[in-house]
């Protein structure tokens, strides 16, 4: 399923140097009409609909089709991506809908603050060359 | 035809950022988030600079970027030498045991790591049900590392909710990253959108690499790293063969998109040996919209059967066992695909998964609530990893507890991951009882070129790891890359290209394009050179039809792969016309031209192998047994990148672990 922005919504992340969309898609599919001040997706065909710039997106601006030439038109699915947890509209092509919440993570975004070995114990060098990592030896049966 | 050189007279000049560290990772998946995370506690008291580029963002790239349902490989209550039979066991007899089982005594600490960082796990309820990240935690269960109970689907997978699995393990690499940064003073160790082209070796050691080199995909820039070691984890090849979407679904492979082969290619242009890269992956998903099986099969406990009803499994086994016998009876992924296509042939298709009949099942001991809960962990499966198959689902009407849904085998795919091998031939650990002297050459990980070090899909002949497998396979190879550095402080990596003879090489394709791109009034048809698209659509063709792809259910044989090679080799060579319009599609050209070597490796061993090791994967039409007697071994090679050349040989299979 490509995904699409609606027009109405996107507002080219305001011209910051780059949006949202931008920032996240893992393909680089998604760019910036500068001209126009709002964003496509550049290459429909190499999309993996992973949802990523629809989760991202401040405006909501961001849909997924799906992929015409196997999917049939009217099935939908829209995230809304909190800070803990995420929650999905599924829509049917016959108009039914499904509404799923699930968790997405247990600890707030940056909860490692600048250190991320905090508790962690020192590497020991003499251990450099086995088996084993910092943090625990491997494992012995 | 004509050779064309890039003197920057069309497109434009772009800056050169050279960047000088210690220890390179190139990727930002699973793999490199691992090594990032374990070489900077290593690397930080000693001064060694590490510095990370990916192509992508590092929150969201790699394979893991839409998320996971289930982490595959937690060892738990299991022993480690049976993870270790039941990769052999999958992957059809040849692996490293000293790799594998290497990796299963270290896996854990990393899942270990993906809960203390936030991961949401399932965990088991007293009734014996499943609960998830939010009703475990507050019911105050344990800790996986506390001896917590998670919910198992098999015997070596754990259920997630698992929507921000890389958001959590990228947070913890690029702390790792920037904790190392400001103790060692560098401006920048974390590059994105940084594609890495090719690598090169060192001036005075043309068995060392000594940079890599890339574009960046936003800015007019050619980027030069300088290291004393480098982790390649750049994954491996999808969109190689010709996929059975027609167009724009072809969007939505199986494996990521975005993963070219370039893992591959980067290892191969050093010279690295490679191992195992006849083996590929085909894995049987929900048709289109390519949703995972696995919970399915194993935690709902659905059946697949042909149209009629049947288990395709027992129709076949009989008759599958005359060809592939031992290794039929141990039911792998492979021989199962078998199987299932042998009652394909026999036109008792579609196959289905009895979604409907499963849940009922499981329905039968749940009240309605639990039942609620069973139908939201089944959508979940897909919502976490492959929404697109909720949106098929949701476009044809489907219910899972009211229809059966189809599966099929997809287009074949190159990876070292999951339940395939194909990489590079890499040093084990050297301390596994058992193991030839020559499988360790002192740092693990290590490719046979100095200082290039593997980690996740491109490490060969150890399959069955997955996600987790990835993480700590970097962290094991990021250990013994800090240690090779410290061996060895003296060294300074140097290079004979000059700065702007890579930058040619690199922008050439951009030359190409404004050189010639007025010549017609439409630049896509032009007889000067090849858009990247039309590069890979020929490739993909190419694969298909003469490797074994699904338009001959997989079939190839001695002279098919030549006369595929054959065109290959024109492909190859017309990949000098390659033309980029922009920065995109620069990275698009040189991503293309990845998967035509990672495609070429992978042509070539099969035709080396003389027999059918991988039914279900694909078939040698002239050699359509299993031959234990001769090829009971790995096929090892190395390519020339200068003589176009390629050696092969046979390596001598070890059993480590007993059956």
């Amino acid at each position: 399923m490509p995904s699409f922005v609606i027009t109405e919504k996107c507002d080219g992340c305001k011209a910051q140097d780059k949006t949202a969309c931008q920032y996240i898609c893992p393909n680089d599919l998604m760019v910036l009409n500068r001209d126009l001040m709002k964003a496509y997706n550049q290459e429909p065909d190499q999309c993996w609909e992973c949802y990523n710039c629809v989760k991202i997106c401040p405006q909501q601006a961001i849909e997924v089709r799906a992929y015409q030439d196997f999917a049939p038109l009217g099935g939908n699915v829209i995230p809304m991506r909190g800070s803990d947890a995420i929650m999905w509209t599924i829509k049917f092509r016959n108009g039914s809908l499904k509404r799923f919440k699930f968790p997405i993570r247990l600890t707030p975004e940056g909860h490692l603050g600048d250190d991320p070995y905090k508790g962690k114990p020192e590497p020991d060098f003499s251990k450099l060359k086995g088996p084993g990592f910092f943090t625990n030896p491997a494992r012995t049966e | 035809m004509e050779k064309e050189t890039c003197t920057f007279s069309f497109c434009a000049r772009p800056e050169i950022v050279e960047v000088e560290t210690d220890l390179l990772l190139i990727g930002g998946g699973m793999a490199c988030c691992g090594a990032a995370y374990e070489a900077c506690r290593w690397a930080t008291p000693k001064g060694i600079k590490v510095t990370m580029v990916d192509k992508a963002a590092t929150d969201r790239s790699g394979a893991v970027a839409m998320g996971l349902s289930a982490i595959n490989t937690y060892i738990g209550e299991n022993k480690v030498a049976d993870y270790v039979k039941y990769v052999r066991g999958d992957l059809m007899g040849i692996i490293r045991e000293d790799l594998v089982f290497d990796l299963g005594r270290h896996v854990d600490d990393s899942v270990h790591l993906f809960e203390e960082w936030g991961l949401p796990i399932w965990k088991k309820a007293d009734d014996g049900f499943s609960l998830d990240g939010f009703q475990a935690r507050d019911q105050g269960k344990a800790m996986l590392k506390d001896g917590g109970t998670p919910v198992r689907s098999g015997k070596w997978q754990i259920m997630i909710n698992g929507e921000s699995y890389k958001v959590v393990v990228a947070e913890a690499a690029k702390a790792a990253l920037e904790y190392n940064r400001k103790a060692t003073g560098m401006a920048q160790n974390l590059y994105e959108r940084v594609f890495v082209v090719k690598l090169l070796k060192d001036a005075n050691d043309p068995k060392r690499v000594a940079a890599a080199v890339g574009i960046s995909v936003r800015e007019n820039k050619v980027y030069i790293f300088k290291a004393k070691a480098m982790i390649n984890a750049a994954g491996g090849a999808v969109n190689v063969f010709r996929p059975r979407s027609v167009k724009e679904g072809q969007g939505r492979a199986w494996y990521p998109v975005w993963n070219a082969g370039s893992g591959y290619a980067l290892g191969m242009q050093a010279g690295a040996e490679l191992t195992m890269m006849e083996n590929r992956f085909v894995p049987a998903r929900f048709k289109d919209g390519y949703g995972p099986v696995g919970a399915w099969f194993l935690f709902f406990k659905a059946q697949a059967t042909n149209a009629l009803g049947q288990d395709y499994c027992a129709n076949n086994l009989e008759e599958t066992k005359k060809l592939y016998s031992p290794y039929a009876e141990k039911m792998g992924t492979a021989i199962r695909n078998h199987m299932m296509m042998m009652d394909m042939k026999a036109g008792k298709g579609p196959i289905l998964m009895n979604t409907h009949t499963a849940m009922a099942e499981l329905a039968k001991k749940m009240d309605a609530k639990r039942i609620k809960h069973l139908e939201a962990e089944a959508w979940e499966d897909f919502l976490d990893m492959a929404i697109g198959q909720a949106g098929l689902w949701a476009c044809k009407n489907i219910e899972p507890d009211k229809v059966p849904s189809e599966i099929m085998p997809t287009e074949p795919y190159l990876l070292g991951s999951h339940a395939g091998c194909a990489g590079f031939w890499v040093s084990g650990p050297g301390d596994i009882p058992g193991t030839p002297a020559e499988w360790s050459w002192g740092y693990n990980r290590m490719s046979t070129v100095k200082g290039l070090f593997m980690a996740g899909d491109v490490v060969g002949a150890s399959g069955h790891k997955f996600s987790s497998g990835s993480h700590a396979e970097g962290r094991i190879a990021a250990k013994a890359a800090v240690a090779f550095i410290l061996d060895d402080s003296g060294y300074k990596p140097t290079i004979k290209e000059t700065a702007d003879e890579i930058a040619a090489e690199l922008y050439a394709p951009y030359e190409m394009y404004e050189k010639y791109k007025t010549y017609s009034t439409d630049p896509l048809v032009n007889p000067h050179y090849i858009k990247p698209n039309m590069l890979q659509a020929r490739l993909q063709k190419i694969a298909d039809e003469y490797f074994g792809g699904v338009s001959t259910w997989y079939m190839t044989s001695k002279t098919m792969l030549e006369e595929g090679l054959k065109q290959l080799e024109m492909l190859k060579e017309d990949a000098a016309k390659l033309a980029a319009k922009d920065l995109h599609e620069l990275m698009r050209c040189w991503e293309n031209y990845h998967r035509i070597l990672s495609i070429e490796a992978h042509a070539r061993h099969i035709l080396f192998r003389e027999e059918t090791r991988y039914p279900g994967y694909y078939y040698r039409g002239d050699f359509l047994a299993i031959d234990d007697k001769n090829w009971k071994c790995f096929v090892n090679s190395v390519y020339d990148a200068e003589k176009l050349s390629w050696e092969f040989k046979k390596v001598p299979y070890v059993q480590i672990i007993p059956d």
